[in-house]
Parts: C-alpha cells; structure tokens; sequence
C-alpha cells in the first residue's frame, strides 16, 4: 500500500467517484420510473405479468458486459449505453417488488378504502404505493448497489468509471490504486443502501421498528 | 448493421468453429470455468446457510449479506488477485468461488428459516430426529429457493467468468478482448451473443431443474396459490 498516492491523485479520484455516482445512481432511478406504471399495469391485470416475469428473468440473465457491448452499435461507447444497461438490470429487480409490494396490501385494507369513498386513482396513490414502500424499497436498494458496482465493468469498453482504477492499476501492477477503487465502490454502494433505508423510514413513519 | 448482424455473420463462419481457440473449446472452457467454483460454492453455501436456518445461529451476518454482497466489484477482485498472484488457479477461482456463495448461502437461510413452525413442529411430533427434520422435511421445504440460490449463482459466475477473460483468462470473454483490442467488432459481438445464449441455457436448466427436483406435493400447492 503507497498512501502517499491517494493524496497525489485526489482530483482524479474524485473526477472518478462523481462519474460512478452518477452512471450507478441514475439508471436505478430510471429504472424505479420505469417499473412503477409497468408494476401498477402488472398488478390489476393479471395475465399482463407472467410474459413480463419471463421477459424480466432473461435480461437479468444477460451478462452487464455483454449488454454494453449488444448496445454499441446504437448507442456507441457512451454513457448513455451503460446507463441504458444498467437501467435495464436495475428495472429486472425493482419491478418484481412492485408488483408483490401491490399484491401484498391487504384486501381488507383495499375494501376499506373503498368504503370510505376513495376511488381507484386515490386508493392507489394514498393508501396501496404507500403501504408497498417497504417491498418497493427493497428492490431499488439492490438496483442502485449494484448499478453502482456494475458500472465499473463499463471501462472495459472505455466508459470512464472508479473502474478505471482496475484497469490502470492490472496495467502498472499497482495494487494500491486497484484497493482504492475497491473500498470506494463498496463504500458508495453502501452508503446509498443507508440513505434509501432512510428515506424509507421517513415515508413509512407507520412502520415498526426493530 | 445491428448488433445481432455482427454476432451473426461471425458466429456462422465455419472457420471459427475449428482448431485451438474455437468457439466449442472456448464453450467448454467457459463451462469449466463457471462450473468448478459454482460447484465449490454450492458444496460450502448449501450446508452453511441451512445449519443457519435450522439453529438461527448466525441469521443477523446472513440477512445484511442479503444486499450488500452485489457491492463488491468483480472486476476489481479479479485484477487485484491478478496483480498479487500472477496467472495462476487461484486468480480466477478464488473470486468466483467467493461471489457465488452468498446468493446461494443467502437463499438456502430463508428457505430453511420459513419453513411454517407448525410443519416443524409435526415433524419433531412425528419422532424424527433432528438430522430426519432437516433433511426430510426443510430442505425439501426450502429446495425452490435453493435452486432459486444456485441459478442467481450460476449467471453471476458465468458473466464473471466472461470478465475474467481481460486478465488472460480462456472462454468466450477471450473473443470480446481480444476483438476489442485488434478493434473488430464481430467477434466482440460474437462473444457476448454466446455468453447470452449460454446464461439463457444455464436459466433453462434451471427452469427444468425445478419441476424434476420440487417434490410433487409442493408443486401442487404452488399451483393453487
């Protein structure tokens, strides 16, 4: 381990660990804004969702490296391409949570509403998403760790990232930079499981806590 | 021309298909090299996550290794053991072995942890011991989501394995580096089309694996939930 590094290449880690941010948080959002009418649809209409899953089930089967490159000829070595990949894995796993997230909320919970007058729409946005936080949550928070992992494999075809300290440090046979990169993955990983765990607990005041 | 154009016209050429270096060695290679540490995992991950199942010893480490394992960056385990190790075995089996237990150590928990306590209960009533409760009735309980562990597995480690290629390793990552160094596309597109038909056939499998292995009388019951 060579410390004196870490300082001399500050800016560069730093230019590093804002592009993993963005390319690993972004798709996990955008594949939460994707899953949320898909899972509602899913929800009510029941023969809608068994093709899904299936469909759902062989892209997360997909390797990430394999998507960029299937994406190349139409997106080219962007970001955009890795986002647009990542976006595809991290809907595999946040749709499936809302839709069983959906499914839970109890039918007398449902004819309760029903009977105090809300109407569908409502029903659903004051009374059936809010008590599928929990579920939905838990599918977002495995999306953003591993976009955030994931993204960086996307150096691999020149889509800059923290993977970049990888391929540089294989290349000089220099571990402390492929270590740097390693615990700042994880931590970034980490730190956005902690604050999702926090917004859940600000939207589901109701829960308990253990 | 599109992706699939690309993969196609390469796949098809007969030439690719013989001598060393050919997409079948590299299918077997490939297969060798996902197999082998799936195997070990399994071999480690199985017993482990049900004795934590049954005795609910260790449930606290098991439950946050649920999420938090997908944080770890493959790619830099894998030149990180490269730089240290050189090329050798334990370069490229060490980390998959290490990737793919806790998906199926994580499954094979909450399978055994779930199964009804009153189903427990009839069998300890039943007289079984406790070696005849595990296996008889949780694990055969708990086998969907024990095979549902090992297929979460099974495709992590094959795309790992197609990584694995960049630090020297054979199978059909080979193809993607070695295009994406010389700058030709097809075999890069090539590539990555039979690492996904591969991952496709590894969740057919699966798929089959559980109707012969799910014991009949679960398999009824699903259905008519």
């Amino acid at each position: 381990m060579m410390w004196s590094w870490i300082p001399s290449n500050g800016s560069l880690i730093w230019q590093l660990t804002r592009e993993n941010i963005y390319i690993g948080v972004v798709p996990a959002l955008y594949g939460l804004a994707i899953s949320l009418p898909l899972g509602i649809v899913a929800a009510r209409w029941r023969w809608f969702y068994p093709p899904v899953l299936t469909l759902v089930n062989v892209i997360y089967a997909i390797p990430a490296l394999a998507l960029f490159i299937a994406l190349i000829p139409t997106l080219g070595l962007t970001n955009t391409n890795v986002i647009v990949a990542l976006t595809l894995f991290s809907l595999c796993v946040i749709l499936p949570n809302v839709v069983a997230g959906l499914r839970g909320v109890p039918d007398p919970v449902r004819q309760a509403a029903t009977a105090m007058g809300y109407g569908p729409l409502r029903r659903l946005v004051m009374v059936e998403l809010p008590l599928a936080v929990p579920v939905i949550m838990g599918g977002l928070r495995v999306g953003v760790v591993s976009s955030i992992s994931l993204a960086s494999v996307g150096q691999l075809i020149g889509v800059s990232s923290l993977g970049y300290l990888f391929t540089d440090g294989e290349q000089r046979s220099f571990p402390t930079e492929i270590y740097v990169g390693l615990v700042l993955i994880i931590a970034l990983a980490l730190a956005c499981d902690l604050i999702l765990v926090g917004v859940r607990r600000a939207l589901t005041p109701w829960a308990v806590r253990a | 021309m599109s992706f699939f154009n690309y993969a196609w016209d390469w796949v098809t050429q007969s030439a690719h298909w013989h001598g060393p270096g050919s997409i079948p060695q590299q299918i077997v290679a490939h297969l060798g090299y996902a197999g082998l540490p799936l195997l070990i995992a399994a071999i480690i991950a199985i017993p482990a996550g049900v004795a934590v199942g049954h005795t609910g010893r260790g449930s606290v480490f098991v439950v946050n290794l649920a999420n938090s394992w997908r944080a770890i960056p493959t790619l830099g385990l894998l030149v990180l053991l490269a730089v240290y190790l050189g090329f050798s075995f334990l370069t490229w089996l060490l980390p998959l072995v290490v990737l793919a237990i806790p998906p199926i150590l994580v499954n094979a928990y909450e399978g055994v942890a779930g199964v009804d306590p009153g189903v427990r209960d009839a069998a300890k009533g039943a007289g079984m011991t406790a070696w005849q409760q595990v296996t008889r009735v949780e694990v055969p309980i708990a086998l969907p989501l024990i095979l549902v562990g090992l297929r979460t597995a099974a495709i992590f480690v094959v795309a790992t394995a197609t990584i694995a290629a960049y630090i020297g390793l054979g199978g059909l990552g080979r193809f993607i580096f070695d295009g994406l160094a010389s700058y030709q596309y097809g075999p890069v597109a090539g590539g990555a089309l039979l690492v996904v038909g591969l991952a496709v056939l590894v969740l057919g499998l699966f798929a089959l694996l559980g109707r012969v292995l799910v014991p009949a009388g679960l398999r009824k019951q699903r259905r008519s939930e």
